[in-house]
């Protein structure tokens, strides 16, 4: 049998035996950036529809979590940058070829628009609260008579958020398991089904519970599909994504992801919010967290088994 | 000018002189290499056919590192080079995994840190220290646009390939067969 042995003399820390350049604070912050993106492009669009009083979690009180969740998110990143001192250059700059950089500029627009939209629902958590001085009470007001635009900027630059962090990865040819455009949709789609567990959690409303586990059902299906599809698509391609498939496909991802992701991430509870909407009690903590664990495993593992993929030569 | 490397895979044995050259010139971080030797074995046994490769960065003309630097850090500068200014580089780690060829890595102090053809010694009309150093002389340096430069010549003569080149990177560096 033919055989090729291929033997290097590079053993640069972090590159070989195979990259592994991003650690644990990169599928972190993914996860939180998805998370927040969901809660916040939910809590835009149902005040969009005018629905601010009927699902009050969803618009006024979801959100306050994200502020706390991007900004826990930019640490992480900030931690694992490895010339920490230089992180304002990526202020200094926007190029539109790297999506690490209008990523950036992506946060730089959603976190204050966050934290805006937290302060105006502030009496929400604390009914007693007064603004202090007159120029924040004027700012508050500046903001309450633009609310409708702010929750456009917000829906628009949360989708933005979600699917940049994909389109990350897939922008890398170098690495096959990432490189399919279809991760864009699947990271907003994980993204969203994530936002919408968080709400079903801190809502105690019965109708906005029962409207976010429809919702939270649908994208389930979505993220599914899109597995399916992406696996189609490697199977189809040249031998180095049928290889960076072969990592889920037998190889040593495949019981984390298909288990983790899969099995515990989408199918169960898809499953148990079909029993939910069928009128079977089943506790919301159940699914809720299924959700946003899938979510979280589905970074890691992406984020690690993509480092391990690469052309062989 | 577009400069570009060859190296002969037919002379080259593999001694790593070029490895060391390279660390000494460029004060390599101890335990980090710039450019390395492959050696791949091919066929079965005892129809065996072996190739020795000297890599490092490709100089790529469509260089995946630079399309993804968020700061521009990463960059092209004279003759097609592809550098990097620590100055303006976060560490954050995007060109190290953009590169198909895994030709660049996190240097100790934080910058990324990669092959920079000697662009230092290239502009004092000098070879880099790799192609200075070979013992076979196996490695040919210069600018493909002038057609009696070493490079042009040799890759007029010979068979050749690049690494890849279904990558759509468009390498600069070449291997002659």
């Amino acid at each position: 049998m033919n055989e090729e042995i291929i033997i290097s003399g590079r053993a640069n820390h972090l590159i070989d035996p195979h990259l592994h350049i991003w650690h644990w604070p990169i599928p972190l912050y993914l996860f939180l950036g998805g998370l927040a993106a969901g809660i916040l492009f939910f809590a835009a669009l149902y005040y969009i529809l005018g629905k601010e009083d009927v699902y009050r979690t969803i618009v006024r009180k979801a959100p306050f979590i994200t502020p706390f969740l991007l900004i826990i998110g930019l640490l992480a990143l900030f931690y694992d940058l490895n010339h920490k001192a230089w992180f304002w250059q990526l202020y200094t700059t926007l190029k539109i070829q790297s999506p690490m950089s209008w990523g950036a500029w992506t946060l730089m627009v959603v976190t204050p628009a966050s934290i805006i939209w937290s302060a105006l629902h502030i009496n929400d958590l604390f009914p007693k609260f007064k603004w202090p001085y007159k120029w924040l009470v004027e700012l508050e007001a500046f903001f309450s008579k633009h609310k409708l635009t702010l929750a456009w900027i917000m829906m628009i630059f949360s989708v933005i958020l979600g699917i940049y962090t994909g389109i990350l990865f897939s922008a890398f040819n170098a690495r096959p398991l990432w490189n399919t455009s279809i991760l864009g949709p699947l990271f907003l789609a994980s993204g969203m089904s994530a936002g919408a567990a968080a709400i079903i959690l801190m809502s105690k409303n019965h109708a906005e519970r029962l409207l976010m586990t429809r919702i939270d059902l649908i994208i389930l299906g979505i993220e599914l599909f899109l597995i399916t599809h992406m696996f189609m698509g490697f199977l189809a391609s040249t031998e180095v994504q049928i290889e960076a498939a072969m990592l889920f496909l037998g190889g040593a991802w495949t019981v984390p992801f298909w288990v983790f992701v899969v099995a515990l991430g989408i199918v169960l509870p898809a499953v148990l919010d079909i029993l939910e909407l069928r009128g079977y009690h089943i506790p919301a903590m159940i699914p809720g967290a299924l959700v946003l664990f899938g979510s979280l495993m589905f970074r890691f593992i992406f984020a690690f088994a993509g480092q391990e993929s690469r052309w062989l030569y | 000018m577009r400069y570009a490397m060859a190296v002969d895979t037919r002379k080259c044995v593999g001694c790593s002189d070029c490895v060391v050259a390279c660390q000494t010139e460029n004060n390599v971080p101890i335990g980090y290499c710039r450019d390395w030797v492959v050696e791949v074995m091919d066929g079965t046994y005892p129809q065996l056919e072996m190739e020795i490769r000297s890599e490092r960065c490709n100089h790529c003309e469509n260089a995946p590192c630079v399309r993804c630097c968020p700061t521009g850090a990463s960059h092209y500068s004279d003759g097609g080079t592809v550098l990097v200014i620590p100055n303006k580089c976060i560490g954050c780690g995007a060109c190290i995994a953009s590169c198909p060829y895994d030709a660049r890595f996190p240097h100790p102090e934080g910058h990324v840190d990669k092959c920079t053809f000697c662009i230092h010694r290239v502009k004092k009309g000098l070879e880099p220290a790799c192609v200075a150093v070979c013992p076979t002389r196996c490695m040919y340096f210069g600018d493909l646009d002038d057609p009696n430069s070493n490079v042009s010549r040799v890759l007029k003569k010979r068979k050749y390939k690049t690494l890849i080149p279904e990558a759509g990177t468009k390498p600069h560096l070449y291997f002659l067969i």
